[in-house]
């Protein structure tokens, strides 16, 4: 499975044309404890860019990109009594939303997980 | 997200901060800890045990005049504080206005214990974004014979939670004689330092104003006990929301009076009567007619916080007020606000409705604090 890295510390991770879209752990160690995460609708659509999520701690809300475009098949629904598993495990259960990606081309344009953890630290 | 903090000014424990993993961030023109081991970790602790807080940045201030009597008098004059009812060794909470009635600041007054300082001195703590405000207007308003000045030499170090009394305890007896809102002189270990028992948590505490040299080694020995954790501004916040303490610029601001921003007891009882403060007729007015809008603690449904800025609204969709702060709240498991509502919608149990990202949050007035106070009174 191939991972890739926004300049924003979004991950989407592909499994065939689905990717799984979160923050990076990274990202969850500057947020803090996060305490609330507002998700998007299944079947909703986004450009590479748009809003999809916003993820809260104690201090501030943070607006979370579409690292991709396309459909969102399935959100993350235990973050709703549990959003502190985005803390716990930002690349596993921590996940935010599945994507049926639009255009796996818009990838190229991403950090691989060498690029991202240079950048990142 | 890392900042550079070149310009900030740093406290006295800036080194022990960033050595125990202080993230450090710019809060009224200094660097200091936003967390440490993480903002509901700190808040907890606190609640449970006890947590040390660098509250250094605020303003601790020295007015000296005559005689004691004169020197009251000239801060009764800028303040609506009953302030010379204060024995010596107490301290009280209160405001300064401005002719309107407008809150210019916040802040403790203390008269000093017996023997403490000379007859006629008064020591104040202000907020940290507004001391030098707060000097330029109070040297301009005192009389001739009575000074003000900002102390730089001085750090301020707030031991707060359930085990405060028992971490203190185990280095001077200053800690089982103090009431909530009294004030000591203390030798801690061998540090001499100003004790006060107050706090801005809710919980039982002390705050302690010691000479900057002295600060980091007072910082290492309260540290030493394993009861003992730093906590940051990021919990401070949470915890002083929890116990529904204002916060100045937020809550509260030159534009809110003291009535409508529901702080009565920062009023003392002979000075609604008598006035002779700046902002009296603005107050006295409010305190006989009523205000338009009042302070009022909010609670949601759900997690999603409710944070400053936030409209509240009526069933028509009509925005009737506003949030000045909240978040979700890591000891009521809340989400949590202080806001303003107008004075006939801010009854207990009225039902309202916040805006977040145009999507409709439900809560309801409730009473504050959100969370107990814990204050060791005299008995």
């Amino acid at each position: 499975m191939t991972t890739r890295y926004t300049q924003d510390h979004e991950y989407v991770r592909l499994d065939g044309t689905t990717g799984t879209v979160g923050i990076s752990n990274y990202a969850q160690e500057q947020l803090g404890d996060i305490v609330f995460v507002e998700l998007p609708a299944v079947g909703a659509e986004f450009k590479k860019g748009d809003e999809i999520a916003v993820v809260e701690s104690v201090k501030a809300a943070s607006e979370i990109y579409a690292p991709v475009s396309g459909k969102v098949v399935a959100v993350n629904e235990r973050l709703a009594d549990e959003p502190g598993l985005v803390n716990a495990d930002a690349a596993g259960d921590g996940w935010l939303v599945k994507f049926e990606l639009s255009d796996a081309g818009e990838l190229d344009g991403l950090m691989d997980e060498a690029a991202y953890t240079d950048f990142a630290v | 997200m890392a900042q550079d903090n070149a310009d900030l000014l740093k406290t006295a424990l800036y080194d022990r901060h960033v050595a125990a993993g202080g993230r450090m961030v710019e809060f009224g023109g200094y660097a200091l800890p936003v967390q440490y081991a993480g903002i509901v970790a700190e808040h907890n602790h606190t609640r449970q045990a006890a947590s040390l807080f660098d509250v250094s940045h605020m303003g601790q201030m020295v007015v000296t005049g005559p005689d004691h009597e004169t020197t009251i008098a000239a801060l009764e004059a800028l303040t609506p504080g009953d302030l010379a009812s204060l024995a010596p060794g107490q301290m009280r909470y209160t405001v300064l206005l401005n002719a309107k009635g407008g809150i210019e600041d916040d802040l403790m007054v203390t008269r000093p214990a017996a023997g403490e300082a000379p007859d006629g001195v008064i020591f104040m703590v202000v907020n940290a974004a507004r001391k030098h405000h707060d000097l330029a207007l109070m040297q301009k308003a005192l009389p001739e014979g009575v000074s003000v000045t900002l102390r730089d030499d001085v750090s301020l170090l707030a031991l707060q939670g359930p085990a405060a009394a028992e971490v203190l305890g185990g280095h001077t007896d200053v800690a089982d004689r103090l009431a909530f809102m009294e004030t000591l002189p203390a030798t801690i270990g061998s540090i001499p330092a100003s004790v006060s028992r107050s706090g801005y948590t809710g919980e039982d505490g002390f705050e302690i104003s010691v000479a900057n040299e002295d600060a980091p080694a007072l910082f290492d020995l309260l540290m030493a006990n394993p009861l003992v954790k730093p906590a940051g501004l990021g919990a401070r916040d949470s915890l002083r929301l929890e116990a529904g303490l204002c916060l100045y610029g937020h809550d509260m601001d030159d534009t809110i009076d003291p009535v409508s921003a529901n702080l009565l007891f920062a009023i003392g009882k002979r000075r609604r009567a008598q006035g002779g403060f700046i902002g009296d007729e603005a107050v006295m007015a409010r305190l006989a007619q009523g205000v338009a809008e009042r302070r009022v603690g909010l609670r949601f449904e759900g997690r999603q916080p409710v944070r400053e800025g936030a409209e509240l609204i009526d069933e028509n969709g009509a925005v009737i007020g506003r949030v000045t702060s909240g978040t979700f709240a890591p000891t009521v498991e809340a989400s949590i606000a202080l806001g303003y509502l107008p004075a006939d919608l801010a009854a207990m149990d009225t039902p309202i409705t916040a805006m977040v990202r145009g999507r409709p949050v439900a809560g309801a007035v409730v009473a504050t604090p959100f969370v107990p106070h814990r204050y060791v009174r005299k008995a």
